[in-house]
């Protein structure tokens, strides 16, 4: 089978810092999982098209987003990619509202609205602005504004890092069901081995820049001092 | 009559109108500025922030070399009829030219505040640069940009140097508040000095007051 995205041999020169990624993801949800400075925020930015490569290919369902030989450079908004970033980045100068239909396009079933904030009960956040909500809040309406330009694929960056532990045990349900409900294949960073086993079945594991490994999440982790999971020390060099 | 009317009037709205017509130009540049990196823009930001510290005499000699009839651009005005130097076209081209660091330097603060983040995300949700532009930078930007721009005008009002010389001091026609406290003093005129000095005095700190509160607004 054909990944649904694609990246040949993409480099990204960062400073000092060099991405040389060669990958493909399936259309579920895949883990991008990896120590801080790994290159994952930066991947993202290049699948996104908010950083252009060095060099590669970047393909998506069948269309080139990116191709360094052929100088294609499809811009972000003609992406269809829908990017919660890890500080969400709300509009803070417009109402929940406004925020849910910036990327609303016109063309999405009329339901999708109702049922989005329906499934991530924001409904009674509409009128509000930003800075008036609380963190789990935010995150609840970050996830739903992408949800609502109908992505084909969605980017979420380590959504629950920094979130204290029982914030982030209410926010985990949230995830799970956007993934079983709204089914948008889903690139999911993270640094955190719970969060991949609870919510992806496929993982990549980068380190300095690269791909480390990649495979099934309940292949390359195993068990460890409960309840945390840990790499499966045999993943070296992969 | 103790308040030279026609000088408030000629000050207040010629000021107006040099704002007005910095303000496009100048947030424009100061998104340049801001955003993007392109050969040559250390020598712009230079040559944008020169009427700040030039001597205002200095700018307005250059203004009236080149605004004048034998001018590299007067004299396609002259040619299209267009008449600048004395007239009271010339004191809001020199009130334009002497606020326009002001309105480029705080929109281009104002922009530089704007989190890049916040930009993108907007970009992936499908909306083009100029959408970007209108619905999410400018806004966010806005109240430094206001501020600039109030800081412009008071600018403008207290124009001096570059109006004498490039337009003038031609009483009921180019003669603006500064000028005709000038003459004043010149010719022993101190009771009207004094009162068109109170005028500068509240609108300046009308202009800064509204300019801090829009900024100290815009960190809280």
């Amino acid at each position: 089978m054909t990944p649904f995205l694609e990246l040949r041999r993409v480099s990204v020169q960062l400073g000092r810092f060099t991405l040389e990624v060669d990958a493909g993801f399936g259309p579920g949800w895949t883990a991008l999982f990896g120590p801080s400075g790994a290159g994952k925020t930066t991947l993202l930015e290049v699948v996104a098209g908010l950083r252009r490569p060095e060099a590669g290919h970047v393909m998506m369902n069948g269309v080139v987003l990116f191709d360094s030989d052929a100088r294609v450079h499809l811009p972000p908004h003609r992406r269809g990619i829908g990017y919660v970033p890890q500080d969400l980045a709300l509009f803070p100068h417009l109402s929940v509202r406004a925020n849910l239909e910036y990327g609303r396009s016109t063309a999405s079933e009329s339901t999708l609205f109702e049922r989005v904030v329906e499934r991530l009960e924001i409904d009674g956040l509409l009128s509000q602005r930003p800075g008036a909500l609380s963190g789990g809040e935010k995150q609840r309406v970050a996830l739903a504004r992408a949800l609502l330009a109908a992505p084909a694929l969605l980017m979420l960056d380590e959504p629950l890092t920094g979130l204290d532990a029982p914030l982030r045990e209410r926010i985990l349900p949230f995830l799970q069901r956007v993934r079983d409900e709204f089914r948008v294949p889903t690139l999911y960073v993270t640094h955190n081995p719970g969060e991949v086993m609870t919510l992806c079945e496929h993982v990549v594991v980068m380190e300095a820049g690269r791909v480390k490994t990649e495979g099934g999440a309940r292949d390359l982790f195993i068990p460890s001092d409960t309840p945390t999971w840990r790499l499966r020390d045999d993943t070296q060099g992969g | 009559m103790l308040l030279d009317w026609p000088a408030i009037e000629l000050s207040l709205g010629a000021a107006l109108l040099a704002v007005a017509i910095n303000l496009g130009p100048g947030v424009a540049l100061a998104w340049l500025l801001a955003r993007r990196s392109w050969p040559g823009k250390a020598v712009v930001e230079t040559i944008v922030t020169l009427p700040l510290v030039l001597p205002p005499v200095a700018t307005g000699l250059i203004l009236l070399e080149w605004l004048g009839r034998r001018g590299w651009i007067g004299h396609w005005l002259h040619a299209a009829n267009f008449e600048i130097v004395f007239t009271w076209r010339a004191v809001v081209a020199a009130m334009a030219v002497m606020s326009f660091p002001f309105v480029v330097r705080n929109a281009r603060v104002a922009l530089e505040g704007v989190s890049r983040r916040v930009e993108q995300v907007a970009a992936t949700l499908g909306a083009s640069p100029w959408r970007v532009a209108w619905t999410v930078t400018l806004p966010l930007a806005r109240r430094g940009i206001i501020a600039g721009a109030v800081m412009a005008f008071a600018r403008a009002l207290g124009e001096f140097g570059a109006t004498i010389l490039v337009a003038g001091n031609i009483p009921g026609s180019t003669t603006t508040i500064s000028t005709s406290i000038y003459t004043d003093i010149l010719l022993g005129h101190d009771a009207e000095a004094d009162a068109l000095i109170a005028v500068s005095i509240g609108f300046a700190f009308a202009a800064i007051l509204l300019s801090e509160l829009l900024l100290r607004e815009r960190q809280s």
